[in-house]
């Protein structure tokens, strides 16, 4: 597994501060649909290896960060690029459209 | 070449992959979004026979895909952009440009929930409207919310959104609920719900997140606000055949004709679940359709040898 686990301890560092962009998967273990799409992460993951760093962010255990960034729906995936959120992607959709978003994003 | 490609993983898909592989079919899975489809986004499944108390869709799910696994079903999440038909081969176009060359394919590719399409509908989606309300209901705590709908989906919903919520509006544009009578039975006595009738939603409006929505009463034309921080949408489905109107048969809703042996009107193509025309959607019906569209390609198969 390529993902990083993020909290509030590293979210400075491992997101914010990070040399590429970073796809932020927001899901909790109760939700069907985020468990479900976690395996097209995991291949994006694999796929854009080096180019894009992705991390896992639950917000049951981390609230602050979701309420931080307005999250009222999960799955949802942020992308950031340089320190801010350069796009978001809310709800299951197919990979063809990750990859979509990622392609203008990635350098 | 494979046996059989079925285009969608919700309980009919899943089905038919693990009947197919079971009988030693050369077997391809697509599901392009959401393994699963529907059903991962019900709190609690009933009324599937085997689980007397109740499970969720997703850990129906989970199960459905272990068995899946447990025979060799291959997956893929690429979705299915078109197909075409040359008898004894057929061709799977994928998302990612591929092309899957199969004896037989099975369409499970299921329904999507269908928007409200009023303003605010989609700017604020993420931001107070949602379609799942196990996902997103820990998010509106000691809140009020409104439910749209008034199938089973709406009020189901709706119950287990009265663990999270202050209060559930129930808003339906009919004077009555279209849901099972337990079901209906169970929001009447819950105190945390109330309904609103014959009424439509016009818009649904907010800052940065939703605070409210305007309603319109169907018989006075009156119009409301109602104060609401959440809007959970339930207002049916519409089957996925995009893909495939040119070559299949379809009904004037869309979905999908077949015969008993789940056939539809090409040779060596079969349909299963909630895409073909049916009197039930269910995940047993979805399941029970899976078994019968696989065995009916294993047969066409042979047939063909």
């Amino acid at each position: 597994m390529s993902e990083i686990q993020l909290t509030e301890d590293n979210w400075e560092k491992e997101v914010l501060n990070s040399d590429i962009p970073v796809l932020i998967d927001f899901w909790a273990p109760w939700c069907g649909p985020c468990r479900m799409v976690a395996p097209i992460v995991s291949e994006i993951a694999e796929e854009y290896k080096g180019k894009l760093k992705v991390g896992k962010l639950n917000t049951d255990e981390e609230p602050g960060i979701a309420v931080r960034y307005g999250i009222m729906s999960i799955p949802t995936l942020m992308i950031f690029k340089n320190g801010t959120v350069a796009d978001q992607i809310i709800g299951a959709v197919p990979k063809e459209y990750f990859i979509q978003k990622l392609e203008q994003i990635i350098d | 070449m494979h046996d059989v490609v079925i285009i969608g993983g919700g309980p009919a898909g899943l089905s038919a992959s693990i009947y197919a592989a079971r009988g030693g079919l050369k077997t391809l899975l697509c599901e392009e979004k959401l393994m699963g489809g529907q059903i991962v986004l019900s709190y609690e499944v009933e009324n599937y026979p085997g689980f007397p108390n109740g499970i969720s869709g997703m850990e129906l799910i989970e199960n459905f895909t272990k068995q899946a696994e447990k025979f060799g079903v291959e997956t893929s999440y690429e979705g299915a952009k078109s197909i075409e038909d040359d008898r004894e081969c057929k061709s799977v176009y994928l998302t990612n440009g591929s092309c899957i060359k199969t004896k037989t394919i099975i369409i499970a590719a299921g329904a999507s929930a269908n928007k409200l399409g009023c303003p605010g509908e989609k700017k604020f989606t993420g931001k107070g409207v949602s379609y799942c309300a196990t996902c997103d209901g820990a998010f509106f705590r000691n809140k009020t919310v409104a439910v749209i709908g008034g199938g089973d989906s709406a009020i189901e919903e709706a119950l287990y959104l009265t663990n999270l919520v202050k209060k559930v509006y129930i808003i339906h544009r009919r004077d009555r609920l279209r849901a099972i009578k337990i079901l209906q039975d169970r929001a009447m006595e819950n105190k945390k719900i109330e309904f609103i009738f014959n009424t439509i939603v016009k818009e649904i409006q907010g800052d940065k997140l939703v605070n409210g929505i305007l309603l319109e009463n169907r018989k006075t034309k009156n119009m409301d606000r109602l104060a609401v921080d959440g809007v959970f949408i339930y207002v049916g489905n519409t089957p996925n055949t995009k893909f495939i109107e040119d070559l299949i048969k379809l009904d004037e809703n869309g979905y999908i004709f077949t015969n008993e042996n789940m056939e539809t009107n090409i040779d060596g193509i079969f349909a299963a679940g909630d895409i073909r025309v049916t009197p039930l959607r269910q995940v047993i019906t979805s399941a029970a359709d899976g078994a019968i569209a696989a065995s009916a390609a294993q047969k066409y198969i042979e047939s063909k040898l």
